[in-house]
């Protein structure tokens, strides 16, 4: 593959994603603007204005429509993109389940927000977490590099002819889609090689061959359509690494199912989402130097669930700490559970603590990270905890 | 375009097929065939959630030889549009050669209540394409319940009848009027009886080359508690009576059609509202003395609305 190797850039991760999609250039995108997403949606209309894509780009009245818009675009065959956070990933939900069961793979940003009420606009995972089980494929960035980079190989995964899904991108509100970072851009051209051509499956506008969409099934008949959903999610961890690798090929930048630091010879390990990877990575060097043992993991794809992976990764550990940036009220983090169950298996299992942090956009220092790891080592951590909790 | 004559719509091809599963004497699948005779172009069909899909698409069989799209309840026309901007995408690409047209198919409850939203969106924004809304005037697949399309005094299951309540309390929403403030080039209101009239709507609509709405009278047995043989005989009961006057409005201008017209220039007679309440089961309890005041009340209100149609159409 040819590759043009192109100037750093400074960009915002939502400035990121929408330049991604201006050198993707979907056929349709169906988008309403919500804190904190609004820069990737201004962004391309400004892209649409100027004539840099060809884009039927459609401001819709609510996110409803939007995801509605979407579904229906990419079952009538064309590539087609949106963005949410939060509210609007919340009053998109009843067609979350639709679209993933139309197989259609259409691609969604989400610029992650804590969900009300109280309202609060700033970062947690509530509203990745409570579309976690509607058969969406979900990509986590740890920087703005990432959440350019998962823009452009979440087509790739979702609209593989063994998986067609939809995929969301999730990037952390303000943390990543705000602040400025620099960035390695890819040359479009190779984007758009990268990318390649959408082929529709029985798309709607091929009226020669009628098809039936999103039609009415029995018991028996829903239940076989969920198993092939539960099917094509598998066959995507498979497709994920498969595009990682070849995405290696072309940039050099390397992402695995779940990434990984300093965990080959670990005692301890964090396994945390998002933009707080970086503050772990950060932890983790810090304890080096003190002579513990710790490193840290995060799924790059959360759903599927690399549950292979993680245990790999937790075996022989002494201890592992799960941080989620969401709670399920009355239970535990949503991460904790997953991981507890990907380590039930493991010949000896490793004592698991469960951190509660960074809720509606609460402080994650260095410093509370790292009071968190000190007492899984020490061992003084109870089995939930909310770290970094200041009232 | 062939001339609406019953000779050259039979030569049409068949785009609903029989074996539907939609109960005797439904309304719909009489509405739609007609509305679907106003166009030879290609055409993707849309539904929202109601009978009419879930009868026409009970997986593994199909009632549909047209491409078919379902979704929701409360976003048919988000979807329609949907559809209709992966057209305009693909066509300026130069994917697609052929003109086409997008049709979405909703009851009441999916058109005045829940998806009123999405409608009025979806018609602000443009989309080329026709909104048809089956009106049986309730949420008939799930038992009857009232809508903002429920007229005065019937009985359904969310609004009945009893020792104090004279069934449905409040008039119907007079959507037509919604639908003719967003300024689009076509709107209008059919029934199915009279097929020449639905037709020739059809093809305004789907030639209007921007957004259209027909609201249209859709006798439902079941919730009107009638025979099935007197489907049609409803639908014309209820243009008779101007309980469902027969108009359109092409760029903002009113002009009534059919049976309405014939009314308004004194041809027919206008029917009393009595003749409505007593061909149906749904008003049995108006029968009743102590509800006069709410027959005389509907009979008012269907005055009130027929005048200013007229007031209207002479504009």
């Amino acid at each position: 593959m040819a590759k043009k190797k192109l100037e750093d850039i400074a960009i915002n991760g939502d400035g990121a994603v929408a330049y991604a999609w201006k050198q993707i250039d979907p056929d349709v995108c169906a988008a309403y603007p919500i804190t904190p997403q609004t820069i990737i949606v201004e962004d391309f209309s400004k892209f649409v204005a100027n004539g840099e894509v060809k884009t039927e780009y459609v401001c819709v009245e609510s996110e409803h429509s939007a995801l509605t818009l979407c579904a229906a675009s990419c079952s009538a065959g064309a590539r087609t993109f949106t963005a949410t956070a939060s509210q609007g990933l919340a009053y998109m939900w009843e067609m979350l389940p639709i679209t993933s069961a139309m197989r259609v793979p259409v691609v969604m940003a989400v610029a992650n927000r804590a969900v009300s009420g109280p309202i609060n606009i700033n970062n947690d995972h509530g509203d990745a977490m409570a579309a976690r089980d509607t058969g969406w494929i979900q990509m986590f960035a740890d920087n703005v590099q990432s959440a350019y980079d998962n823009a452009i190989i979440a087509p790739r995964i979702a609209e593989h002819p063994d998986v067609q899904l939809p995929i969301i991108t999730n990037l952390d509100g303000f943390i990543l889609t705000h602040a400025v970072e620099r960035m390695t851009p890819i040359d479009t051209e190779d984007v758009k090689k990268f990318v390649g051509e959408f082929e529709p499956v029985c798309p709607l506008l091929d009226y020669k061959h009628p098809t039936s969409h999103g039609m009415l099934d029995g018991p028996d008949f829903y239940y076989a359509h969920k198993h092939q959903q539960v099917e094509a999610m598998d066959k995507a961890l498979e497709v994920s690494e498969q595009v990682f690798k070849e995405f290696k090929k072309l940039t050099g930048r390397e992402y695995h199912l779940v990434d990984e630091y300093r965990c080959d010879d670990a005692e301890y390990v964090a396994i945390i989402l998002g933009s707080s990877y970086g503050t772990m990575q950060e932890t983790v060097d810090q304890m080096r130097e003190a002579g513990i043992k710790v490193g840290a993991a995060m799924p790059h794809i959360y759903r599927p669930w690399p549950e292979k992976e993680l245990a790999r990764i937790m075996k022989g550990k002494k201890a592992v700490a799960i941080f989620d940036k969401h709670v399920s009220l009355g239970a535990y983090g949503p991460m904790y559970s997953e991981v507890v169950a990907a380590a039930a298996d493991l010949e000896k299992m490793p004592k698991m603590y469960n951190f509660i942090y960074g809720i509606g956009g609460a402080d994650t220092s260095v410093s509370i990270l790292k009071g968190a790891m000190e007492s899984i080592v020490k061992g003084t951590a109870d089995k939930i905890n909310y770290a970094g909790m200041k009232l | 375009m062939m001339s609406t004559s019953l000779k050259n719509l039979n030569q049409l091809p068949v785009k609903l097929t029989s074996g539907h599963r939609l109960c005797a004497g439904c309304g719909e699948p009489l509405l739609v065939k007609q509305i679907l005779m106003g166009t030879q172009r290609p055409l993707v069909v849309s539904l929202s959630t109601g009978c009419f899909e879930v009868s026409t698409t009970v997986y593994p069989y199909t009632s549909w030889n047209v491409p078919l799209i379902h979704t929701a309840f409360g976003n048919g026309a988000a979807t329609c549009a949907g559809v209709e901007a992966a057209y305009q995408s693909l066509r300026k690409q130069g994917k697609i050669k052929e003109e086409m047209d997008f049709v979405n198919f909703a009851g009441d409850g999916a058109t005045y209540d829940i998806g009123l939203q999405a409608l009025s969106g979806a018609m602000e924004r443009g989309h080329k394409m026709l909104y048809v809304c089956m009106n049986n005037e309730a949420y008939m697949n799930t038992g009857i319940q009232r809508s903002s399309a429920t007229g005065m005094g019937a009985d359904t299951t969310t609004s009945p009848a009893g020792s104090v309540s004279p069934g449905k309390q409040e008039y119907s929403k007079d959507l037509t009027a919604i639908m003719v403030a967003h300024n689009i080039p076509y709107v209008a209101q059919a029934s199915p009886h009279n097929w020449r009239d639905t037709v020739e709507k059809a093809k305004k609509g789907f030639n209007c080359g921007g957004p259209a709405f027909i609201n249209a009278i859709t006798p439902c047995p079941r919730g009107w508690r009638t025979s099935p043989s007197m489907t049609v005989d409803m639908a014309q009961l209820a243009v008779e009576t101007c309980v469902w006057p027969l108009y359109e409005v092409v760029d903002g201008k009113y002009a009534l059609t059919a049976e309405s017209l014939k009314i308004a220039e004194g041809k027919i007679e206008k029917k009393p509202v009595t003749d409505w309440i007593n061909a149906q089961g749904r008003y049995r309890h108006l029968k009743e003395e102590r509800w006069a005041h709410v027959v005389d009340k509907m009979q008012a209100n269907i005055d009130k609305r027929w005048e200013k149609l007229i007031r209207l159409s002479k504009d």
